[in-house]
Formats: C-alpha cells, structure tokens, sequence
C-alpha cells in the first residue's frame, strides 16, 4: 500500500518557490514563520493534549483529591464540604488486618493471577494460530474472518452469551461435561464459587486472543520469506525455523503486545461486570469490580478512589520495571 | 474541531467549579425545566414486564396530568440495574430530575445525602395530608423521627405462592402456616426432580428480605438502636442458618437455585418445578410465563408459631417504592402537584391495579380490585404484620454485605459443603467489618 | 515459506489442523448458541439447554424493537462510536506526526504520559469526568452531561494513547525522503501531511479507526452513568432485555446478533487493511 501512494506523491509538484527550497539557507525568513515553525508540532498536539487534560488527567487529579476525602453518602453531594481524611483511606486500603484491606489483596492477587494467565494464553493461541496461518492453504481467508469474529463482537453481546452458557442448570457448558459426556454427575457451578476464576478466564482468553493474533499476523508479514528460504536450505526444520526466525523477528512486537494484554486485562471492567453482576464471587472479584463496589455500591468514593491510586501506581511501577527489563539490549528511544 | 475548543476552553472553569463547588445546584435541577418552568422531569421505575410496557402505561396518565394543570412531564422509565447510579450521579451534580421513584428501602440512605425533598407537615398538607398514607408504608419513607425523604406510591408485600395441583397431588390439603409445616410440606413435594421451595440465592435484596423477616421471628434486628450493626447477635445467626438450611439440611431448595438472581424461581413455579415461593406480588409475572390465577394459592408466609402478627410473628417486609421530589427542582409547586395528582385515589388505583401492587393510600386501598383472593393476603400482611426494613443510612451497604455472605453460604450449601453456626457467624462477622465504622 | 523447497512435513500439517480445528470449535461455539437461541421460543431458552431448537421461530427478531427502543440504542451507538472514531483519527494522525516529524521540548513527556493514561483504572475518573461534565454545562451551556457529546468526547480520548503510538510507529515507517521532496516542492508541513504521509499511511489510520470504533461500541461503565434514556447506547440498552419479570434470552441474543452483524461485517471488510496497517505500524 504505502509504495502505491509514494509513486503517486512524487511528480507533479511545481516547484514554485524556488528561494525557500533548501534547509540550511532560509535566507529573508522573518522572526513570525520561524516562530510558526517552532509553534507548529505543539499546534498539532494541541487538540490531543487537551482531551487527554479534560478526560484523563484532571478527572485524575480530582480522583486523587478524593482519595483523601471522606466521601461517603453524607457528603457526595458537595464535595468541597467534605472533610479531609488524610492518609485514612489509604490506611483502611491496605490494613491486612481488616476485610477491607484482605478483600483487597485477595481481587489483586486474583487479578494478577488471571491476568498473566490470560494474557500468557492469548499470546499462545494468537501466536500459534498466526504461525499455523503464515502460509496459504484453502480456506485460511475464512478461517481468519472466524477467528476475528469474538473481536468483532459487542462486549455485552459476547458476555451475556457465555454466562447464558455458562448457566448450572440449563446451560450449555454442563449440558455437555454432565448430560453429554457424563463427566461428573453433580453439575458444577461457573458463576459462583471457585469455578468463576475458571469461567472468567475462558471469556477473558475467548474476548483477546484474537487480538494477539491480528497483531502477531501482521508482524509476521514483515519477516522477509527469504530468511526462511535460506534457513530451510541450511537444513533447519520447521521448528528451528520458529525458533531462530520467528521468534526473534516477534520479539519486538510482543513486548508491546503483552504490555497492552496486560493493562487491557488487568483494568477490564465490562467482562466481569456482565458476567456476574455487582458482586462478582470472591474467587473472581477482579480489581475493577471491587472498586466499583466499594465506591459505587457501598457509597465511599474516597476509599474507592484511594484503592484506585493505589492500583495506579502498581501499574506504573509494573510496566516501568517491564519496559525497563525489556529494554535491556534495544536502544530504542521510544516506547 | 470547534466544540473540542469550546469544551477545552470550559474546561478551565469547570475545573474551578468542580473542586470549589461540587453540585451547589444553584443552577437548576431537571435539564427540562431550565428552558420552561411549565415542564417536570420524572424518572419512573421498571414495574411492568418491561420498560417500554411502563411507557405505555404511564404515558396517558401524565397526559391526563397535562390536561388538568398545563404541565409537562417528561417521562423517562430508568432500568432497576441503572437507577441507583442515576440518582448517585444526580445527588452529586445537582443535575437530576424533578421527581423520581425509588426502591422504599433506599430512603434513609437517600435522605442521608440531603438531595431529597424533606416532606414536613406544611408539604405533606400540599397533597392532602400526612394522614392519607398507610403507616407501615410511610415508616419507608426515611430514618425514624425524622421528615419522610419521600411518600408511598406502590405498596407490596412478601406472601407464599403455592401451586394448588402439586399441593393436592401431595395430599397437602392447607398451604403451611408455620416453618415446620413448610420444610414438612417441602419434603413431600421434593421428589422425582420436583422440589418444595425456590430461593433466589444470588439476588441480594431478596437474601435480605428473607434474612430480615427471619431474624425478626427470632427476635433479632441487624441494627440496634441507635444504628450500629449487629449482625452476629445470636438470632441474626440463627435467621440466617434456617434459610440456608432449607437447602443444607432439608433439602427442599434446588441446589440451582443458589446462582439464581434473575427471578428464574418464578419460571420454575409457573412450570411447575418448584411448589412454592415466597415472593412479592408474583401474580403480574406468573400469569406473564403463561399461568392461569386458579393455579396458584396465596398464603402469608410462614412464621415460628400462632398467626402473622407484630414483633416475633412479622412475616414481611414493606416492600414497595416510594416517589421523591429532588430538593434543586426549580418547579417545586409542578413537582408536588405532581405528587399529588400520583398518590391521589383515582392513579393509585389504576397504577397499583396494573401493577398488581396494593395502594399505600388509605382510601384507595379500600377500593373492591384490592380485595380479591391474592391482593387481601398481601393487603392484611400490610396492614398487621409487615415491618420495614432497618431505616439507617448505611441499608445499602447492609443489603451489600449481608445479602453477599447470605449468597455465599447459598453457594457453599448447593456444593455440598456442611453449613455450620460457625460458619454463618463467620460470614456474617466478615460482613459487620465491612460496614463503615462510625 | 511457501515457495519454501520442502514442503511441511507430515506432523506439522497434522497439528496444524487439529489446532486449527480445536480453535475454530471453541470460536464458533458461542457463536452457534447465540444463532441458535436466538430462533427458539422463550420457554425453550429458559429451560434446559438443547443443541438443536425443538421449534424454529423468528419472532424474537420482530420483539426486540417493542422490548426496548433497539433502534434509537443503535442510532445512537452509531453516532456516538461513528463520530468518537473520526475525531479520535484527526487528533491521533495530528498529534502522531508532530511526535513523528518534530524534535521539540516535552514531546518525551507527552508521549509517556499519553501512553501511561492507558493504564487509568475507568472507575477512578468517572465520578470526577462526570462532575467536570456537569460543571462545563452549568458554566457555559454546553451540554456534555447525557448528551453524546459527553460521550463522544470521552470515548475518543480512550482510543487516543493506542492510536497515537500506532501512527507514530506507522508515519516513523514513511520514508523520510518524500517529505523532503514535498518540501522541495514547495509543501508546507501541513500540506505534506495532507499530501504525502496521509495518503501513505491509509492502512494504518484504518486500523486506528476500527480500533477506535470497537472501543466505543463496546464500553459500557460510563454510559450507564452518562446517559438517559434518549442517548443511551446499546452496550447498556441491551441490559434492557432482562427486565423485571424474566430474562428473555432469546431477545437477548437476537438482538445481540443483530447489532453485531454489521459490526462483524465491517470489520471483516476492513480486516486486510487492519493487517496491513498493524504490519506496518504497530511492528515498526
């Protein structure tokens, strides 16, 4: 695509002003166009620079001023009344001794959990399903369309389908293991107990891995054929071929790709939400859902925000220390 | 490009409002009523089989309203999964409606934040009266020995749904009177895939309701007098333990039925898999899954012992919705006509008839579509034996707590694992710690 | 590896379907019982569950309209993602050429900090999003609280910080030597932008836009406290189908399939550019 337009890009253009051409003699260039000139990159991040102000980072300057608030429903309806709890909320977040504090390690600890699980079967698929793909056989263009499909899918639509199926009694998943296979005899729960952690994951892997796939499909078109011409005739099989070719070739684009599984994963809201409602089953209370509970359910938007922070700068930390770990060796300046 | 300016440029200012000012409300309420002051906004609740049902029949009411005072009301029916985060989101902008439905039970919670309407003597005579209203259903209204944040509109009450033929089938010949009668009812009706009684075990508001009627038969309260939490007395465990037990020991609930919160024990009635439910104005839904009103008997719930009465022998909750005025309406007068003209006896008895609820209007209520078999069960139930449920300001976070472990140990007894005293009162331990200490 | 001089071997080709099969079942699965649920009666999909429908109907397809106002749901939808996407793909190219283009002071800063917004939990600004909403509204009039605009505004801002890295990444991939020829030329920055790296780089700005619109179709926190009932989307309509008395799971996934399929198609009809976009962008 990009050669196509490149050839199209060339002719044609007067040249029209034929003493402004070169770089280094902008010889009569008044002080304004300079000044233009210097002012036109921030000209251009403008409009990005003041949403990011109005929808992430002051509503997150405000979030944080909250987490030091107490803002239970006495005091929801004027804010600026509300009186200052110092580090208290943070205190109750992160006391062990507590429920609150124990519930919260505990949906971390889920979620980390359920995050490295995911995201580490997303990759596997997504890449396994690339590789498999790489090279033309009959039907790979449908195949393709139908492994996008759950991307595609509404959230909502995708959800509700799982935990229709997802039912004791009359769902699809034990019509199978119970009716069909005959398993087990007692129908298992999926929604509630230590299962959910099970039914959570699956619709989490269903929901991404097709994302992995679409990014490392991409990337393996970049991969020159003739790497691997040359390799098949040193004599390397298809594995080393993976292994000394592939592999290396993804190593850049894993590393982001894991890093945004993992956010995605690790914030996702929308997945456990539809799927179980308000109170998600300990063993799948994901971070999000506690946080919602705690501030939206029970009213304490300063507890609830002051678990957010603390969330916050776990990320931070984590994708610094992963960026920084995955840097190791590659002098690339940019993330 | 030009609204992105325009917001960005408001945003400086709104920045300073939102950190000095949060929600002063001074600059209006309803989004409607800015423009013209003839105009109200309503939030209804879903009380028909759908939202778009409740369009339908709340529409040529409020024309009905238009006509007789030139006022507009804009109508919008919130979904049950929506509305408390509306009214949250309401309370904290200032931006809301001008009149709005509530669950009864949200009422302290509400009152707490101040967003509500106060509804004293001099308010009350605007529409008629403190005296209209049925006093279990006012008591709903907000935290006692205060002004109610909101008046009755819909009234209902919890009764015990049976199904006549699996009862005759049985040879049961009177629906149970007390729990005994019921476990032993149940166990003669839990045979051949069939089972006695349903539950909704992952519904937390119903666990609530069942744990809070049980706890009163035991002599126990989730708060005690001056509001503080009290969910591990001895009563509050034993209340909670009968009602898992009907699934852990006698075996008369369905195991499925601990992950039901969805009203699919109503489905399993009406197909004739469960004998018995206790339920709050079933009739509207059963006849909805294609049952015929002969089917089905109405009973009071079950108490210990004797009849349904006060103190130990309560066997309801209040159970209804009650309407609101949003204190930073700026057409109070429209919204409390409003309110009149809602609670007066000609829409309480065409609204409550649609809704198979029972009018919380006294004069209303005596009218002969209330009479009827299933609607006097839950009209005397109202009248002698119901009791609302706590009236402090942390109900939600209770109806949260509570109804989480009580759905818990739902999911523990359905998997086979022992249900002990200890146990309960564990969970619910863990569940008093939750609740914000004072 | 096709024109490769040995073909696969024989165990390769063997796992390969068996992966391939396996996969395509645990895709397709879900996607079976929504088609097939969504053509049984109610009693049917509230009882148990049965591979094959013991009577076909369509009716749910014609309910749907009259459960919920579907159609107004989708409207909005449609111009909440529709319009969120286009303006998220002109602030992303605007601010993804400057970073690409320009050596200024903060734009280290400002690349990590977008990016960092990535990791935001939602929960932490939606109060205060919506409070600054509220707060514009009474200052100025503008009305973003239950508006779309509100939404419009906050959505394409979510799908900013993953656009902005992958054009960065995508226009770093465009010759350097065709802007200076354009400049030759006489282009100003903006016309070469418009001229040259614009044109050049469609694949990737179509892979931007779909990731944008999946973004906004699909979320569903904000617009259940940002909207009313004359601007709510479907992502939080469709919880409409539960309703007091039952769940009705046949409109449910009638409904669901119906607002998907123009979705799905979309983005199958835009899947080739996706691919060339991400090789060229995301991959650098």
């Amino acid at each position: 695509m990009g050669i196509a337009t490149e050839d199209r890009a060339l002719p044609g253009r007067r040249t029209a002003a034929p003493g402004r051409a070169g770089g280094p003699h902008r010889a009569p260039s008044s002080r304004r166009t300079l000044l233009r000139r210097a002012g036109l990159p921030y000209l251009l991040l403008l409009p990005a620079v003041l949403l990011e102000l109005l929808v992430h980072l002051v509503p997150m300057l405000i979030g944080i001023l909250a987490s030091f608030k107490e803002l239970t429903q006495f005091y929801i309806r004027n804010w600026s009344a509300a009186p200052w709890r110092g580090l208290e909320n943070y205190r109750v977040s992160v006391d062990l001794n507590a429920p609150v504090g124990k519930d919260l390690l505990n949906s971390f600890f889920v979620t980390c959990v359920l995050s490295v699980l995911a995201v580490g079967m997303c990759w596997l698929i997504g890449t396994a399903a690339a590789i498999f793909m790489q090279e033309g056989f009959r039907g790979r263009g449908l195949l393709r369309a139908i492994f996008l499909t759950p991307y595609a899918l509404p959230v909502y639509a995708a959800v509700i389908t799982w935990a229709f199926m997802f039912q004791r009694d009359h769902g699809m998943v034990n019509h199978v293991i119970v009716d069909q296979l005959g398993l087990t005899d007692e129908r298992p729960f999926w929604l509630l107990g230590d299962n959910s952690f099970i039914a959570l994951a699956v619709v989490a892997v269903w929901k991404t891995w097709p994302f992995a796939f679409l990014i490392v499909m991409a990337a393996l078109q970049n991969i020159p054929k003739e790497l691997y011409e040359a390799a098949a005739i040193d004599g390397a099989g298809i594995r080393q071929q993976i292994r000394r070719i592939t592999m290396p070739a993804l190593y850049p684009i894993n590393r982001v790709l894991v890093l945004v599984l993992f956010l995605w994963t690790f914030n996702d809201f929308n997945t456990p939400y539809i799927l179980f409602g308000d109170s998600a089953p300990a063993p799948a209370n994901l971070i999000s859902i506690h946080i919602y509970q705690s501030s939206f359910v029970t009213w304490n938007f300063g507890t609830g925000s002051a678990m957010s922070v603390l969330l916050l700068l776990f990320l931070l930390v984590v994708t610094a220390g992963y960026l920084l770990a995955t840097l190791r060796g590659r002098k690339t300046a940019d993330v | 490009m030009h609204r992105m300016r325009a917001a960005a440029a408001a945003l400086a200012l709104g920045t300073l409002a939102a950190t000095a000012a949060c929600g002063g409300g001074s600059a209006g309420g309803g989004q409607a009523s800015n423009e013209a002051p003839k105009t109200l906004t309503y939030w209804a609740s879903n009380q028909g089989p759908d939202i778009e049902a409740d369009k339908e029949i709340l529409t040529p009411e409020l024309k009905k309203f238009e006509q007789q005072t030139g006022i507009k009301v804009e109508l919008e029916v919130v979904p049950w999964a929506d509305l408390l985060n509306r009214i949250l989101a309401a309370t904290t902008s200032g931006q809301g409606p001008d009149v709005l439905n509530i669950g009864n039970t949200w009422s302290t919670s509400l009152q707490a934040t101040g967003a509500l309407l106060p509804w004293d003597a001099a308010t009350f005579d605007k529409i008629g009266g403190r005296d209209r209203f049925v006093d279990s259903a006012l008591a709903t209204a907000g935290a006692e020995g205060q002004d109610p944040a909101a008046v009755p509109l819909y009234s209902m009450a919890y009764a015990l749904y049976y199904h006549k033929k699996a009862f005759a089938d049985a040879g049961i010949e009177k629906p149970p009177a007390t729990w005994d009668e019921l476990v032993a009812a149940g166990k003669k009706l839990s045979t051949g895939g069939k089972w006695g009684l349903g539950v909704e075990g992952s519904n937390l508001s119903n666990n609530i309701h069942q744990v809070f009627v049980l706890a009163k038969q035991h002599g126990a309260d989730f708060f005690d007098a001056s509001g503080k939490p009290t969910f591990t007395s001895d009563g509050a465990v034993a209340a909670v333990k009968q009602y898992i037990d009907l699934m852990a020991t006698d075996k008369i609930v369905a195991p499925g039925n601990a992950e039901y919160a969805q009203n699919q024990s109503l489905q399993d009635f009406a197909k004739g898999n469960t004998a018995m439910i206790l339920w709050q104005t079933a009739a509207t839904t059963l006849t909805s899954h294609g049952m015929k009103p002969d089917e089905w008997g109405v009973a009071p719930v079950p108490v210990p012992a004797g009849t349904p009465g006060t103190g130990q022998n309560v066997n309801s909750m209040v159970a209804g919705i009650n309407m609101a005025v949003f204190k930073n309406t700026d057409n109070l007068d429209g919204a409390l006509q409003f309110v009149k003209f809602m609670t007066g006896d000609e829409e309480q008895k065409t609204l409550n008839k649609t809704y198979g609820s029972i009018p919380p209007v006294k004069t209303a209520q005596q009218d002969e579509a209330f009479n009827g078999p299933d609607l006097a069960v839950l009209r005397d139930t109202l009248a002698t034996s119901a009791a609302p449920l706590p009236r402090v300001p942390e109900e939600s976070q209770f109806e949260t707590a509570v109804g989480t472990a009580v759905k818990e140990l739902f999911a523990d007894a359905a998997q086979g694992r022992e249900i002990t005293t200890d146990l309960v009162k564990e969970r619910l331990t863990k569940a008093q710690q939750q609740m914000p200490t004072k | 590896m096709s024109s490769a001089p040995t073909a696969p071997p024989r165990s390769f080709l063997w796992a390969r379907g068996v992966f391939l099969t396996l996969l395509t079942g645990f895709v397709l699965v879900p996607v079976y019982v929504m088609v097939s649920s969504s053509l049984k009666p109610l009693q049917d999909v509230s009882g148990r569950f049965s591979w094959l429908p013991s009577g076909l109907t369509v009716s749910p397809y014609f309910d749907i309209w009259d459960t919920v106002p579907l159609a107004r749901y989708f409207v909005n939808s449609l111009v909440v993602a529709g319009a969120a996407t286009v303006l998220s793909v002109i602030v992303a190219v605007f601010a993804a050429y400057a970073v690409s283009r320009y050596r200024f002071p903060g734009k280290q800063v400002f690349t990590v900090t977008v990016l960092s917004t990535q990791m935001f939990p939602g929960i932490l600004f939606l109060l205060p999003l919506f409070l600054i909403y509220v707060n514009i509204g009474n200052a100025t009039g503008i009305a973003l609280y239950g508006s779309r605009g509100g939404l419009i505004l906050t959505y394409l801002t979510f799908s900013l910080p993953f656009s902005i890295w992958m054009l960065i990444g995508y226009f770093a991939s465009i010759p350097r030597a065709l802007d200076e020829a354009a400049a030759v030329d006489g282009c100003g920055p903006v016309a070469t932008l418009f001229r040259i790296v614009i044109p050049a780089a469609i694949p990737g700005i179509v892979a931007v836009a779909v990731y944008a619109f999946m973004t906004a179709w699909g979320e569903v926190l904000f617009a259940s406290i940002m909207t009313n009932d004359t601007t709510r989307t479907l992502s939080v309509g469709l919880q409409g189908y539960a309703t007091q008395n039952d769940v009705y799971w046949n409109q449910v996934m009638a409904a669901s399939l119906t607002i998907s399929v123009p979705v799905v198609a979309g983005f199958l009809l835009l899947q080739r550019y996706l691919v060339a976009g991400l090789t060229a962008g995301a991959v650098k």
